[in-house]
């Protein structure tokens, strides 16, 4: 694992104690010891189990419910139905890393009057044991009208394809509507320069088409959630999610509450990557809780986090480039479709402004497509709609590249994004790292290396994503000894509560052992937004900053009262706080708080918009046996721009694991659906993730180009990882058997036809 | 007899937590529909309470299908009969002279993890090394693997190139099958009402004979094989192969044994032309699916490939003595 610094602003070359050193987590003991808990840890008196009944048809109008038998059933105390639910209007919620409107939401949550995938939720039951709500839904009797079901993007976009809602509209550039009902519900474009002139400039244009397939998060933890609905009407709700506040907004509203009646206590997170954002079993414990009396937990089986939460889509995108002779990126176009799922408002959005993110292209085009399909709703799943779009572009720059005889990170290096460059949606990079990332992996040891053997090839693919800013807040108090208890709202799904501690730490000039996290309820902590778009190193790193310099400022008026002097005549640096002939160690103190006014306690709310943009580049050997058509990959590499690496180990985590699930999407993962739109391959087993058998050490590298808008350099590092993979491996399987694989997942059976279809 | 109790009682998890359980592994428990449970002591006690219960009872050995099937809801059962307090279900008795004598719920870590059957019945250990996890493996059977009749079970190509036989035994006494006949269809097997497997016989190994079994998966462990095939060859003194037998799994409703390729085999020099030609003709026996494992014509290719391939080390084996 290397690191690379690359000191090019201001903050660059600043000397640090505590970030970029390795502590151990904050919540490393309990979770090794078993001790941290987890939403199917809590045990209420009186606590009922829920279970939910699920469609067996991908698409079809329920024409009655009859639950009098299931709550006929000894030991049952609740059932619910969608007619339970509230009527929600039509109303858009920002969710962090995407947006939701609360009507479909609820639909979502439990069908009202249509079921419009596999496993959409029908009703519930709350009884004394799992296994009596199990009999229970048994005797749930629902009568169905089948109805045609579409499963993929091009069919649905049919005009005679099956129609999801009647209520869905095209929504054209400038707010325009269609005139019929669609299940395109969103057209998009963005544009820059003039591409017709742009390719007529091109020496070599090269237009491709791609597919993907849907494929889930693939989290450890099934969704989980336990709700008491009190008395005095006071919701309290233990769930495993993101984003504490955003799981209160979205109950609240669809259950049409006041949200400061609802208290989520976000317990601790067996993995999300985007997939526990949205709400599914939240309300539906809620309203069985509110019927019975009782607390209600629901877990979810694996089938049931499969078929009934949010995957990423499949899409279909094609890819036009060209460039001139010498190389140079000249103009692009890209149209791409992406499935939403039973209900509008996928991840085409950022698909759009990422397909072509990496490039300085001055002319160029996007158009996007948000789909309804027979499928469970898509929600966000780590650097949400860029891999597919990622994969489809960096495929073809790969085949201009070879065209051209230009090595591939040359070729990228004369085409980078860099500081300046516009997006083709508009907005122009601030200094970002991409053609450090690139120069690092140039220079790596794995691309120096040489590599031998038959049916062996090396691919490269760059990958882009945002960092959202959003709002965070944080509060702290000094302790007598010494240490500070930071109280934070950002759920802790990859050892932020360490990255956020390390940067108190730093500001305070404490050891970050010395910093106690906690992440709190909501109302507990300030308003904070999802742990979502790679963001809260960043904004809730950025909220302990102000929260550390908010504290710093109190501690010299308290030094002042000791000292007998101004306060603007202390001075705090390096942990030390200094008066005229008089200094005192930040512990020092924190030991004379008590006897100078009180307990300390700092805070901080911020709204971390305009944070920046994260670059990775990735390097993959495979070796594809031509018989069987499988790829076994020899050796990876992962280089990317982190702006500071507070925590590498972290850092290096995240890249691995992005590295991996990318490496998932690009082999085996796919939802496999037969003609009656029902998913075969809703197991662990079948759904076939990697294991540590299919992958190698994953190698590192960090590159430090700081984020010029946060104190410490801070960028997000979470989602980019994931975005190159399946290009990489697609180009490094052409450079072995020679095939250029254009669909995702590349299964043995897919590289095996692709070579005899060439011989 | 009855020795019904509920299934709470028998389940490995429980049995390691302190008594009582802990809320959340009994309400996960009871997720699972009550049944009943009993462990026979002999062969014919376990014979009358099959054939007394029919179709609702189920034979429980290792555990490793019928318990994740009855969890599942893939399978719902009455009465769960437990074989492997029977004294002969686990036995493992060889020798080079009578060959070997496997109980049926002899769990897979015994067969790979003896000495003494790593030459001798190579493709059997080949198998077991690979069905599941370790965790699985102590518990799993073969005879399981091959009652569960599932047409991609890992154990059951290598049992008919073993040329082992089934000692089933019934209201009517034992009788014998060959292991190739056992299997009638997915799930499906010749078992009759009241009758379950008792164990499994070999001949014993041939001088110069060697054997392999192998699967094609997506992934490197933890998956169900696309295609797999065992082969198994004695070479003559002269180096030519004496006698072979070939067949492969996940190609067909069952597991089939491919007469004709192992036919073709005899008097031939073990070259990599006639594994290959021997794969062609292990292709007619496969008559796949597609489904979520693969394309039915990508088996059929993936036959002849590790036919060819399971040939080779099987060679490769009987040559060097492994």
């Amino acid at each position: 694992m290397a690191t690379i610094d690359q000191p090019r602003s201001e903050t660059a070359g600043k000397q640090y104690k505590v970030l970029g050193t390795r502590p151990i987590r904050h919540d490393g003991a309990d979770k090794v010891t078993g001790r941290a808990i987890y939403t199917n840890d809590m045990q209420l008196t009186g606590m009922l189990h829920g279970r939910i009944l699920r469609s067996p048809h991908a698409h079809a109008r329920i024409k009655s419910i009859d639950t009098s038998a299931a709550e006929a059933l000894p030991g049952v105390l609740a059932v619910c139905t969608g007619a339970d639910f509230p009527d929600v209007k039509d109303k858009i919620a920002e969710l962090g890393e995407g947006a939701v409107n609360l009507a479909h939401l609820s639909a979502n949550v439990m069908a009202h009057d249509k079921v419009l995938y596999k496993g959409h939720a029908v009703a519930a039951v709350a009884a004394k044991s799992p296994h009596i709500a199990e009999e229970a839904l048994k005797l749930i009797r629902v009568e169905y009208e089948v109805l045609p079901h579409v499963l993929w993007v091009l069919d649905a976009m049919k005009d005679d394809a099956p129609l999801l809602h009647d209520n869905v509209y095209t929504e054209e550039l400038g707010g325009k509507q269609s005139d019929k009902p669609s299940n395109i519900a969103k057209h998009l474009h963005f544009e820059q320069g003039n591409v017709e002139e742009g390719f007529a400039q091109a020496d070599i244009v090269i237009e491709r088409e791609f597919k993907t397939a849907t494929v889930h998060q693939g989290y450890i933890e099934p969704h989980v959630s336990v709700a008491l609905w009190n008395q005095d009407n006071r919701l309290t709700i233990w769930t495993a999610t993101q984003g504490s506040f955003t799981a209160r907004q979205q109950t609240a509203e669809v259950l049409q509450i006041p949200v400061s009646n609802v208290t989520v206590v976000p317990c601790e997170i067996g993995g999300g990557f985007g997939g526990k954002i949205s709400i599914y079993l939240e309300p539906v414990a809620a309203i069985l809780s509110r019927k019975s009396g009782r607390p209600v937990k629901i877990v979810m089986s694996r089938a049931e986090v499969f078929e009934g939460t949010g995957p990423t889509p499949a899409t279909f995108i094609r890819v036009k480039l060209g460039a001139t002779r010498d190389g140079k990126l000249v103009a692009a176009q890209a149209y791409l479709a992406y499935e939403a799922g039973g209900f509008p408002g996928g991840v085409i959005g950022p698909g759009c402004m990422c397909v072509f993110s990496c490039y300085d292209i001055p002319n160029a085009v996007v158009d996007g497509y948000d789909v309804c399909v027979n499928k469970p709703k898509t929600q966000a799943y780590r650097a949400p709609g860029a891999t597919q779009a990622a994969f489809a572009c960096e495929t073809v720059i790969d085949e201009i590249a070879e065209k051209l005889g230009i090595d591939p990170i040359e070729f990228r290096l004369k085409n980078a994004a860099k500081e300046g460059t516009r997006r083709v949606d508009g907005p122009v990079y601030p200094r970002v790292g991409f053609i450090e990332t690139l120069e690092a992996a140039r220079n790596s040891d794995h691309y120096q290396s040489e590599l031998t053997g038959p049916y062996r090839g090396r691919g490269v693919a760059s990958g882009f994503w945002f960092n959202v800013g959003l709002k965070s807040a944080a509060s702290a108090s000094v302790n007598p000894d010494g240490t500070v208890t930071l109280v934070e709202g950002s759920t802790d799904i990859g050892g932020t509560r360490t990255t956020v501690a390390m940067q108190l730490a730093e500001t305070l000039g404490i050891a970050a052992e010395d910093v106690i996290p906690r992440v709190e309820d909501t109302d507990g902590v300030g308003y904070t937004d999802v742990t979502g778009g790679s963001r809260v190193t960043y904004a809730t790193g950025l909220a302990a900053y102000h929260c550390g310099l908010d504290i710093i400022a109190q501690m010299k008026e308290r030094a002042a009262i000791l000292w007998d002097c101004e306060p603007d005549q202390v001075e705090f640096a390096d942990g030390t706080f200094t008066g005229p002939g008089q200094s005192a160690t930040f512990k020092e103190l924190a030991r004379r708080l008590l006897e100078t006014g009180g307990g300390i306690v700092g805070r901080a709310s911020v709204d971390g918009g305009g944070a920046t943009n994260g670059f990775g580049t990735h390097i993959v050997d495979v070796e594809v046996d031509p018989e069987t058509g499988k790829v076994t990959i020899l050796r990876y590499t992962a280089v990317q721009d982190a702006g500071k690496a507070v925590h590498p180990s972290y850092v290096e985590g995240q890249m691995q694991g992005g590295a991996v699930q990318g490496i998932g999407w690009a082999l085996n993962e796919e939802y496999y659906y037969d003609a009656d739109g029902r998913m075969r391959n809703a197991s662990m087993l079948d759904y076939r993730m990697p294991t540590a058998y299919d992958l190698p050490n994953i190698e590192t590298i960090i590159v430090e180009v700081p984020n010029p808008k946060h104190p410490y350099g801070v960028r997000g590092v979470g989602e980019t990882p994931i975005v190159p993979p399946p290009a990489a491996i697609a180009n490094a399987i052409y450079r072995a058997v020679g095939v250029r694989m254009r669909e995702l997942p590349m299964q043995p059976h897919k590289v095996w036809k692709a070579i005899n279809s060439q011989e | 007899m009855s020795a019904a109790t509920s299934a709470y009682v028998f389940l490995p998890r429980i049995r390691r937590v302190p008594s009582p359980p802990t809320p959340q592994l009994a309400a996960e428990i009871a997720a699972l529909k009550d049944f009943e449970y009993a462990a026979a002591a002999t062969v014919e006690e376990a014979v009358s309470l099959l054939a007394a219960r029919g179709d609702s009872a189920r034979v429980l050995a290792g555990g490793t299908d019928i318990l994740v099937q009855l969890r599942e809801g893939l399978r719902s059962v009455d009465l769960l009969v437990d074989i492997k307090k029977i004294p002969e279900l686990t036995v493992l008795e060889y020798s080079p002279e009578t060959g070997l004598k496997l109980g049926a719920a002899t769990p897979c870590y015994r067969i790979y993890g003896d000495e003494r059957l790593r030459t001798a019945y190579a493709a059997l250990c080949d198998a077991t090394r690979i069905i599941g996890g370790w965790q699985v493996q102590s518990r799993a059977s073969v005879g399981g693997n091959l009652c569960n009749s599932s047409p991609a079970a890992d154990s059951i190509p290598a049992l008919i190139v073993h040329s082992a036989t089934c000692q089933i035994a019934g209201p009517s006494g034992v009788r014998e099958l060959p292991v190739e006949e056992f299997c009638t269809g997915p799930g499906r097997n010749a078992l009759e009402r009241g009758e379950f497997l008792v164990s499994l016989t070999f001949p014993p190994p041939l001088p110069r004979s060697g054997s392999h079994y192998l699967r094609h998966i997506p992934r490197n462990e933890m998956d169900i094989a696309v295609a797999g095939a065992g082969a198994w060859l004695a070479l003559d003194e002269s180096g030519r192969i004496a006698a072979a037998r070939v067949a492969l799994s996940a190609v067909a409703p069952t597991p089939k044994f491919a007469a004709e390729a192992s036919e073709y085999l005899v008097g031939k020099a073990p070259t990599e032309e006639v594994f290959r030609e021997a794969g062609e003709l292990a292709k007619k026996v496969a008559s796949p699916i597609t489904d979520m494992r693969g394309p039915a014509e990508y088996r059929i290719h993936l036959a002849g490939v590790l036919v060819r391939r399971a040939l080779t080390k099987a060679a490769e084996r009987a040559q060097s003595g492994y």
